[in-house]
């Protein structure tokens, strides 16, 4: 995780239906908006969010998404942590190979996700969850 | 706490010797707070009948709301509630209309003379009383709500779905917000039905206005297209907006050999182009033979 960044509020969302995922892209959307992110840089954020957001409902079995802006003195970004209590991730790389799946998806939603965003942590515990962190910097 | 028999009895009594009078100081009370949104004629027939209610429910020995003797009263303020909910006011208005009569009974109870500490232990429990069925006008508020909510969001996803004629074997579905499997869902049915009812070899999928595609938008779009073309027709993804394009680049989504279009005149102006082709061929064979 980056330290030394000035974290401002973060905004916490539970995921635990499918009209959560859209209030999550909803507040990323306007997250991405303030801190003035290009349009295709909202749009990749959004997806990204969309994606992870789903991945915690789907594979996670719910959990909760914090979100909020990031500074780290030369440039702002938003940062968006989803944690969930599932099962965990037992071959992580496996899991970022495109077109993996175990759920009948298209198998680019944690791989795609990664390549959207410009910081990307992934932590995961097998049987205690998982956490995933990204962030996208103003350019 | 439940009311005694004995006051209830009391508290009946109350509501029927001082009918007339109760009923325009709740009428007064309740126009006071709704601020002429429903005429003083409609809202005394409605006080009026709620009195009514209450007087009968209590006749009938209710110790509470939940008595089968406040079965008819249950029933009145649940569709008064229900119609408050309809008309647009808000849920503190309608149980605010049921604790008015407290006020009223206050006023009434003030000409009395005799106010002593017997009249202010029945007035405490017909308090209560007037509680629980203020509360339950407002669970009434809350499901009738729930109910419009949830006819909205059908009316809308009903509305969200057309499938238009374009041109002579041409449908479009032009899709605008949320693509979720719901939706995906009545999209596609909707597609394939037309396509058979038009006998269209043509169909466009416009996601203009679908603010973002991620991979299960993609998934559902890809799946739209193959059980199209299982059916014979030919599919067209178009309003490919420049971020859209990019974050699906990112993404790694494939259309494979699916024709997409940046617009919905980029992609009629396609069909119609091949349509002219074969249309041209098939003239070409026929004079050929």
């Amino acid at each position: 995780m980056t330290t030394g960044d000035d974290i401002a509020a973060m905004e916490r969302l539970a995921i635990r239906s499918d009209q959560d995922v859209v209030r999550v892209r909803q507040l990323v959307r306007t997250l991405a908006v303030s801190v003035k992110l290009s349009l295709v840089d909202q749009t990749k954020l959004v997806t990204a969010a969309s994606e992870l957001a789903r991945n915690t409902l789907v594979y996670g079995g719910g959990g909760t998404v914090d979100a909020g802006r990031v500074d780290n003195g030369r440039r702002s970004g938003i940062r968006i942590v989803f944690t969930d209590q599932g099962p965990g991730i037992a071959d992580l790389d496996l899991a970022l190979t495109d077109g993996y799946t175990t759920g009948g998806g298209l198998g680019l939603g944690l791989s795609g996700a990664r390549r959207l965003v410009d910081e990307f942590d992934i932590d995961t515990v097998v049987g205690q969850g998982t956490t995933i962190s990204v962030i996208k910097w103003c350019r | 706490m439940a009311l005694s028999t004995d006051e209830a009895g009391r508290f009946a009594g109350l509501l029927e010797s001082n009918g007339e009078a109760l009923t325009s100081a709740w009428t007064d009370a309740v126009a006071g707070l709704l601020r002429g949104r429903l005429s003083h004629a409609e809202l005394h027939r409605q006080i009026a009948e709620l009195q009514k209610g209450f007087q009968s429910a209590l006749s009938g020995g209710a110790a509470d709301l939940e008595a089968e003797a406040a079965g008819e009263l249950r029933a009145l303020l649940s569709e008064v509630s229900s119609t408050r909910a309809r008309q647009g006011f808000s849920a503190t208005e309608t149980a605010v209309s049921i604790f008015a009569l407290k006020e009223a009974v206050l006023t009434v109870l003030d000409q009395d003379s005799a106010t002593d500490a017997a009249t202010l232990r029945d007035y405490v429990s017909f308090s209560s009383f007037i509680d629980r069925a203020g509360l339950f006008t407002f669970d009434s508020y809350v499901r009738a709500r729930e109910e419009l909510i949830s006819d909205q969001a059908e009316q809308l996803l009903e509305l969200s779905t057309p499938v238009v004629k374009l041109w002579e074997g041409v449908v479009a579905v032009p899709l605008v917000g949320t693509l979720d499997s719901a939706r995906a869902q009545v999209v596609m049915e909707r597609l394939l039905q037309t396509l058979v009812d038009t006998g269209s070899p043509y169909a466009i999928i416009d996601i203009t206005g679908v603010p973002a595609v991620d991979t299960q938008v993609a998934q559902h779009i890809l799946k739209t297209v193959v059980a199209a073309r299982l059916m014979g027709a030919d599919c067209i993804i178009s309003g490919i907006r420049p971020q859209i394009a990019q974050t699906i680049v990112a993404l790694g989504i494939e259309f494979g050999d699916i024709a997409t279009k940046a617009s919905l005149a980029d992609a009629l102006r396609h069909v119609l182009r091949q349509t002219d082709a074969t249309a041209g061929r098939r003239g070409a064979g026929r004079r050929e033979s």
